[in-house]
């Protein structure tokens, strides 16, 4: 429910100069946003456009076609079964079964405590490693039911907040370019832009 | 055909404990070939990438050199945006190759980009992948320190950008024009192309190269070791190395890079350094040639060798080279629902026929799965997907802009025409003819 | 040999076998569509970029390697081409996109506005699916939802084509729709909680192909089958936008905006489009009032105009001709303003006339001025703006510039007090402080040194680089009606001298203004842009008698009547107490007055005031033609009958001759048009037959055509893309049989396409098939476009006998009659004294219009009424700072004339030092604090005392 924190509006003006157009920036500073709050609040989004220049209402078109964007509040780890065929193949429905049971919620849900939400995911680009799932997006290659329940465990007690930390953030490591270093001709002969 | 002896390519320092560090990768040979690159000319350097004869591995397997050709003369700015969205189900190779090799890839971005005068680069790395993102964030990060990226790159005077960009879930973003508009920060559905292609028109209407990240992972060792080399691996239709994710119900399923062209289906599902045959000795019942979008192959299809013709040919593609397998013990008719619901849920929304075409045709086998299924809903399904892809051919005719609303037609015309009995079993009986309860793991 | 520079000029490609000539570059849709096949569409729009969404034009096409399916709206043609719309596999992909397109669709017509007039269901009539083989579940979302207080949103009925939120993002540039959601959950919404307040959200309702968008102003009004359809134009404005007019039982129940190619290409503002409430509203005026005992009751016409040719002549009698004057004029149709100029100069015997109630510029200004066209505006490099909020003021226009800056490059400059709507499209904006545009000008032409504005010299060294030497066109208006206009006519002077070549685009508001101005409702001014000076011989031979000497403008009237120099006082449609920049001489002026009468559709503040009101038809209830910016004269068509007795105001003029013992001479508009043909230099040769013309549909210039500096329109073809609009000139300019075909295969697909057919257009004028036919082809012979329709016009002019004088004006008929008279020619005024002293202490006012304001139709239109923002003050953050004042804190304003409690808000589109005030809000305002004595208005803005203003977040002071 937060505009960009002043730290993350600095942050959002390093992103913007990257791009030879402003709006470029877009989907990055809606990853701020989302990891600043861990989802993306109106008040984010409205936000977002000001820096950028355009109507609350395109930054939530862009939003609202990209499924990580997430308009409402979700758990604090975000458990993404793969169901796709090669995953489905090796038991992928079956572990999705499983966790849906172990948090006692159904995809798309998130439990009572706010500490999990559970989504039947499309392919994540594991399939050599099935069944598998992402918890914030990190992997799980190959995982049975009790490696599953520990790790439920683990995040529970916060066993493994160094490994995964809160949903919202994806990379920890920020691309940083030093000043002298910034070649800086992206943008030279675009033609002007009119909005 | 056998497995070949040829070289390993890319994945050389996947095995490589601190391959994806700058010490790592120049110690292991990293960064020569940019410096060979600097010392000639751009147009010598696109030259060698022609001569390479690469096809693009991203899907559509079109060399690259030529595309790098199609560039209009003295226009600029130009951009290279690198296509790291991987999302087609059953593909796993340019998360390793961002992963495990992130030098790589950016030595292959400067060096490409140099060779078509790109003054920006954007390597746009799918959302959801997080350890991508730092692994390429770090590499970048030294590379920059060191002086390999931005101004005066190695001291040749030559300056350029790479900006790390990552999505946010959508597997139609792959697609390079619906890539330029989500990294315009628009909604990602795809531009129709013609009028424009990206070559001519792409990132701001300006020229732009769009590659696949294992396409330009290649280009240093093309580099280094010339365009001849390339050619030379393979054959004259299917030059060079390719990753190939194998899945399923194999024995080994892993990610491997194998020779095209003299490597056949066999060779890679079979081989005991590959997938080693099918799981728990079982029987193959059909496997997915080129990811999810591709028509599936049957036990017929596998002494093909892994070329892009022959594949073509036989009326389905290499595409992403996602191999999956699938055994006896395969229900058919929620095989083909699960990549049906796929494309129905990644559908843009933009073309009439694949948003709604493939809402209804998911929604058609949900029914024949629940078991309410209706003796006429095998004709309709089909008559929904020649509407969607006029005549159900291969290669796909299409009422769509982009080939994502046809890519649903592939499992449906697939699995209903070899495994009708199956469909029929469900709608008469309400379950699949055999029942059998998937076994969850691959090893055995 | 071939000339190696020839241009091609057509693609030779087959339709269905059939061969065709298109142009290149053309989308093959859109020359399937002039060869008369017309391709089935959802997502298309002609003046809109294609997206190639609906995929329901799909054909094969074959361009030598076989024939493919591609979208006709994304394919232009190439040589060689053959396409078959016809083809079995052409026809199941447009079915199957079809059944796509419906399976979703709820399908309900009967209670749906769009039923009976919907390309959805027409397609679906015409070549659909019968029994629908869709078994599951639609989408569903609840129903209506407004998107604005104008619009609402049925998603369930979308087709998600993006022609709304194209238009909204492309053309209107207020992308506040947007596609939200992926795939087969897309839904066209806005972003929460802000809505689509768009100043041209019913576009989108127009042009939505299926009933997802819903004017509340139409919602459940009518079906389209009760709609009866004439052809128009809007006068809510001075664009001059054509548009249908369409009624039901009697009552005005839509508008919808005509594609024509020079003006308005389909568009309208939701003033334009809504106001048709006004007409309808219960307190129009159905019958004659008089004062009596004080009171305003019903009389007899006999009895009111009786009393009013009494007390007018009475007064006249008493205090000379010079005693009476004639405010307003400007809502009026031309045949209403001449038949009141006449009666004017001819009965009441004076010149005090002006259609403009000091809030224009001076009439010889207007007139004489080289004129540009919004065609050569928009297709010049550089355009200066010397203009209040163009967005504001004349929405339309906006439209087009804007347009022509995203899309075909073209630079603004703009010279102006605050910021306005176009600034962020200007390559330049340069802010002046109220009375200096004279001096930025002066700079600007210098090439930037010595600014004199709050402009940096910077910014006007960079605005002069892009002033380049290429030729100008300068769009100019009234800045600010709290600076007098001296300063601007001084700057577009310096301009002229500067830059000779330059031609002007009027940016007047006033609905016809222009036509009223060129009918010679302004002092010193007869009809045809002549003087009454230099036309006196002229007129008197066709008029008689004429005034002796120049009478007063509005200003001069209205102090005259507060010094009890008026004792007639006719308000034709005008609001003195609403729309004079000062109100206080205005309501001297109206009490000073002796006998006021006012002649309205509505009862005004002002005509409350009068003595005796009479009712006049207005808008949809009568005839005759309206000019716009451009001098372009177009037709006006009832549709509706006036209430009660309301009556025309040139019938009014005409009883009020006859009972003050003279004969004006005419019967009916047509006898009204003819008689300004003949005797207005401007308008010779502009006979009714070249109005009803082919090319007249879009409207004809008036003046010579050398004066009128058109550049050639591009041929953009213009299509009936949308039931019931469709524009019977605006076929482009061959006159293809096809385009015949064509309309029919749009309008006749649906049910109740017979009743709104573009046949109706010509109910008001009955056009002789042959002489329409004549000045068709003389036009062809011209090459078409608006200059032929002037040459047209001038061949019809010739055949009548007509008099056609030379531009320099030469007698005709033997040199009998007298010479024609020279055409205004506006002269530099002589140099306006310094900018007026800076007095630190105060701001300098600037009050322009909104588009909503307190103005007599939008306040007599429910859907509009609310829309009006209100009046703060707007104030430079710094200034306020400097006052100690935060956002939103009422402050006292102090003028010359009298102190008012404003809300201020920080604006930093005002610059520092100056104040801005919208005009004629609702409420006590800007016309309050106004002085037209002075050059500026300057305000003194304080806090009010402890308590009285905002409550500080401790709690304040008790
Ligand atoms: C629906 C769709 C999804 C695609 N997804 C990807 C993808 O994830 N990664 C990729 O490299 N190419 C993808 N492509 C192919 C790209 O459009 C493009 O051909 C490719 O990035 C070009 O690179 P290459 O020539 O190096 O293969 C996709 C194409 C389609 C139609
Ligand atoms: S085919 Fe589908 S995914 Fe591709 S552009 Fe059309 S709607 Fe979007
Ligand atoms: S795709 Fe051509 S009209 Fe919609």
């Amino acid at each position: 429910m937060a505009r960009l924190s002043p730290d993350n509006e600095v942050l959002a003006r390093q992103i913007i100069a990257r791009y030879p157009r402003s709006r470029s920036a877009l989907i990055p500073l809606l990853h701020v946003a989302q990891e600043q709050d861990g989802w993306v609040s109106d008040d984010a989004m409205e936000h977002i456009g000001e820096l950028l220049g355009l109507t609350a209402a395109e930054v939530l078109g862009t939003c609202s076609f990209y499924e990580m964007f997430k308009l409402e509040r979700v758990g604090t780890y975000l458990v993404n079964v793969c169901t796709n065929i090669s995953c489905q193949l090796l038991g992928g429905e079956e572990l999705l079964e499983h966790v849906e049971g172990r948090l006692g919620v159904k995809a798309g849900a998130t439990t009572p405590d706010g500490m999990f939400t559970v989504e039947d995911v499309e392919c994540i680009a594991a399939c050599t490693e099935a069944p598998c799932l992402q918890v914030n997006y990190r992997y799980f290659h190959q995982i049975t039911n009790a490696e599953f329940d520990s790790l439920v465990d683990d995040l529970r007690s916060g066993r493994r907040s160094d490994e995964i930390p809160p949903h919202g953030t994806t990379t920890r490591i920020r691309q940083h370019v030093p000043a002298d270093r910034w070649a800086g001709l992206g943008a030279e002969g675009l033609p002007p832009e009119v909005t | 055909m056998a497995v070949t002896d040829a070289p390993k390519i890319i994945t050389t320092r996947f095995d490589v404990a601190d391959g994806h560090t700058l010490a790592g990768y120049e110690r292991t040979g990293g960064y020569a070939a940019l410096r060979t690159a600097l010392g000639r000319a751009p147009a010598d350097v696109l030259a060698e990438v022609k001569a390479a004869n690469i096809q693009g591995r991203g899907g559509a397997g079109f060399p690259a050199g030529v595309k790098w050709g199609f560039l209009p003369p003295d226009v600029h700015p130009r951009y290279l945006v690198v296509n790291g969205d991987e999302s087609e189900p059953g593909t796993y190779k340019d998360r390793l190759l961002m992963e495990r090799d992130p030098h790589q890839l950016i030595e292959g971005v400067l060096i490409s980009s140099y060779a078509v005068e790109a003054k920006q680069a954007f390597i746009y790395v799918r959302g959801e992948m997080a350890h991508a993102q730092e692994r390429l964030a770090a590499a970048l990060n030294e590379a920059y320190a060191a002086g390999l990226v931005g101004r005066d790159i190695a001291g040749s005077g030559w300056s350029m950008d790479v900006v790390l960009h990552w999505g946010a879930g959508a597997y139609i973003v792959g697609e390079e024009t619906a890539l330029i508009e989500s990294l315009e920060g628009r909604r990602g559905m795809p531009r129709l192309k013609p009028p424009f292609f990206p070559a001519a028109k792409g990132l701001y209407m300006q020229p732009t190269i769009v590659n696949n990240v294992e396409t330009l992972a290649n280009v240093p060792w093309i580099v280094s070791n010339g365009g001849a080399a390339f050619a030379a691996l393979g054959t004259e239709e299917s030059a060079g190395m390719r990753i190939f994710a194998l899945s399923g119900h194999v024995r080994r399923p892993g990610v491997y890079e194998v020779e095209m062209g003299k490597t056949t289906f066999r060779d890679l599902i079979e081989a005991p350094i590959y997938g080693g045959g099918i799981r728990n000795g079982g029987t193959l019942k059909a496997f997915i040639p080129g990811g999810a979008s591709a028509p599936w192959f049957y036990e017929e299809h596998l002494d093909l060798p892994l070329s892009k013709p022959s594949v073509d040919k036989a009326g389905s593609m290499l595409g992403s080279g996602a191999i999956v397998v699938m055994d006896h013990t395969t229900d058919a008719v929620k095989a083909c629902a699960r990549v049906v619901r796929f494309f129905a849920h990644e559908s843009c929304g933009k073309c009439t026929p694949c948003r709604e075409g493939t809402t209804w045709l998911h929604q058609i086998l949900q029914r024949i799965l629940a078991g309410d299924g209706r003796p006429s809903d095998l004709e309709l399904l089909m008559d929904v997907c020649d509407n969607i892809s006029p005549g159900i051919a291969w290669p796909p005719k299409q009422t769509t802009i982009c080939p994502l609303g046809p890519s649903a037609v592939s499992p449906i015309a697939s699995a209903l025409v070899r495994f009708r009995s199956e469909f029929e079993a469900y709608i008469a009986n309400g379950r699949h003819a055999a029942a059998v309860p998937v076994e969850v793991g691959a090893r055995g | 040999m071939a000339d190696p520079l020839e241009v091609v000029t057509t693609v030779s490609i087959t339709i269905d076998g059939r061969p065709v000539e298109a142009r290149p570059g053309e989308l093959l849709i859109a020359a399937a569509e002039r060869a008369g096949t017309y391709i089935p569409r959802f997502c298309y729009h002609p003046r809109m970029e294609p997206v190639g969404m609906c995929r329901m034009c799909i054909v094969e096409v074959d361009t030598g390697r076989g024939p493919a399916l591609q979208p006709s709206c994304m394919i232009p043609v190439a040589e060689g081409m053959a396409v078959s719309t016809e083809s079995d596999v052409t026809k199941k992909a447009q079915d199957g996109v079809l059944e796509f397109l419906l399976i979703n669709h709820p399908l309900d017509c009967p209670v749906c506005d769009k039923g009976g007039e919907c390309p959805l269901q027409d397609q679906t009539l015409a070549f659909g699916p019968g029994e629908s083989r869709f078994v599951e579940e639609k989408r569903h979302y609840e129903k209506p939802i407004p998107l604005s207080g104008l619009v609402s949103m049925d998603r369930e009925r979308c087709i998600l084509c993006d022609r709304c939120t194209r238009f909204a993002k492309d053309v209107a540039g207020d992308p506040l729709i947007t596609f939200i959601g992926r795939g087969n959950e897309t839904q066209v919404n806005t972003f929460p909680d802000d809505p689509f307040s768009s100043y041209f959200s019913g576009n989108t309702v127009q042009i939505c192909p299926v009933g997802a968008l819903l004017a509340k102003p139409y919602r459940f009004k009518a079906r389209p089958w009760d709609l009866d359809q004439v052809e128009s134009t809007c006068t809510a404005c001075s664009v001059g936008c054509r548009m249908a007019v369409q009624s039901s039982t009697n009552r005005l129940v839509r508008h919808l905006g005509i594609d024509v190619d020079p003006v308005n290409w389909g568009w309208l503002c939701d003033k334009g489009r809504f106001d048709f409430e006004a007409v309808n509203a219960e307190e129009r005026l159905g019958a004659p009032l008089m004062r009596k005992d004080e009171e305003l009751v019903e009389v007899s016409w006999s009895e009111a105009l009786t009393e009013v040719a009494e007390r007018l002549a009475g007064a006249s009698e008493r205090h000379g001709a010079g005693s009476l004057a004639v405010l307003g004029g400007a809502r009026l149709a031309n045949e209403d303003a001449y038949a009141w100029s006449k009666l004017a100069r001819t009965v009441l015997g004076t010149d005090n006339v002006d259609a403009q109630l000091g809030d224009g510029l001076p009439a010889e200004v207007v007139l004489g001025l080289p004129r540009a066209t919004i065609d050569a505006a928009c297709q010049a490099g550089t355009v200066v703006l010397l203009t209040p909020d163009i967005k504001e003021e004349l929405p339309v226009l906006y439209l087009r510039l804007r347009d022509a800056v995203v899309s075909k490059g073209l630079r603004l400059i703009e010279l102006s007090p605050t910021a306005t709507g176009l600034t962020g499209l200007a390559a330049a904006s340069l802010r002046y402080r109220p009375g200096e545009a004279a001096q930025v000008m002066r700079s600007l032409l210098a090439g930037g040194d010595g600014g004199a504005g709050d402009g940096s010299d910077d910014a006007l060294r960079e605005a002069a680089a892009i002033l380049g030497d290429g030729p100008i066109v300068c769009v100019l208006g009234r800045p600010s009606l709290a600076e007098s206009a001296d300063s601007v006519v001084a700057a577009a002077g310096a301009l002229l001298e500067a830059r000779p070549g330059t031609t002007f685009l009027s940016a007047l508001r006033r609905g016809n203004v222009h036509g009223a101005l060129d009918m010679g409702l302004a002092p010193g001014v007869l009809p045809g842009r002549v003087s009454l000076h230099d036309a006196r011989e002229w007129f008197t031979s066709s008029w008689g008698s004429l005034p002796d000497t120049q009478g007063l403008d509005a200003a001069g009237t209205l102090t005259a009547a507060a010094e009890g120099r008026i004792q007639g006082l006719v308000l034709l449609g005008a609001d003195p107490l609403g729309d004079f920049p000062d109100r206080d001489l205005a309501r001297r002026g109206i009490a000073g007055a002796g006998f006021v009468v006012a002649i309205d559709a509505f009862l005004t503040e002002s005509s409350r005031q009068a003595d005796v009101v009479l009712p006049a038809a207005t808008f949809g209830e009568r005839g005759g033609t309206t000019t716009n910016i451009e001098g372009r004269i177009s037709r006006l068509s009832a549709k509706v009958t006036a209430p009660g007795s309301a009556r025309a105001d040139w019938m009014i003029a005409v009883e009020l001759a006859s009972r003050m013992g003279s004969d004006l001479g005419v019967e009916s508009v047509d006898d009204l048009w003819d008689e300004i043909e003949r005797v207005a230099p401007s308008h010779l040769g502009l006979t009714r037959t070249v109005l009803q013309s082919l090319d007249g549909a879009d409207g004809v210039l008036a003046g010579p055509a050398d004066d009128v500096g058109t550049a050639g329109a591009p041929p953009t073809m213009s299509q009936a893309d949308e039931p019931g609009v469709s524009a019977a000139a605006a076929q482009g300019q061959d006159h293809l049989p096809g385009n015949v075909q064509t309309e029919e295969a749009v309008l006749g697909a649906g049910a109740a396409g017979g009743a709104l057919g573009s046949e109706a257009v010509t109910e008001a004028f009955n056009a002789d098939a042959d002489t329409a036919d004549y000045a068709d082809g003389a036009s062809e012979e011209a090459g078409g476009g608006e200059e032929a329709a002037v040459a047209a016009a001038a061949g019809a002019a010739e055949d009548d006998d007509a008099v056609v004088g030379e531009p320099s004006g030469g007698g005709t008929e033997g040199g009998a009659g007298p010479s024609r008279p020279p055409a205004i020619r506006f002269t530099a005024a002589g140099a306006s004294g310094g900018p007026p002293p800076v007095d630190s202490y105060s701001l300098r006012l600037v009050s322009g219009r909104k588009l909503y304001d307190a103005g007599t139709f939008v306040s007599h239109a429910p859907s509009l009424v609310t829309l009006a923002p209100g009046a703060n003050l707007r104030v430079n953050p710094a200034d306020l700072d400097r006052l100690g004042v935060t956002t939103g804190t009422r402050v006292r304003v102090t003028s010359s004339r009298t102190s008012l409690v404003l809300v201020a808000d920080a604006d930093l589109g005002v610059p520092k030092g100056t104040a801005g005030l919208w005009f004629n809000q609702p409420g006590q305002g800007a016309a309050d604090l106004i002085d037209v004595r002075g050059p500026v208005t300057d305000v003194r803005v304080e806090t009010l005392g402890a308590g009285a203003g905002h409550v500080s977040a401790r709690g304040g002071g008790s």
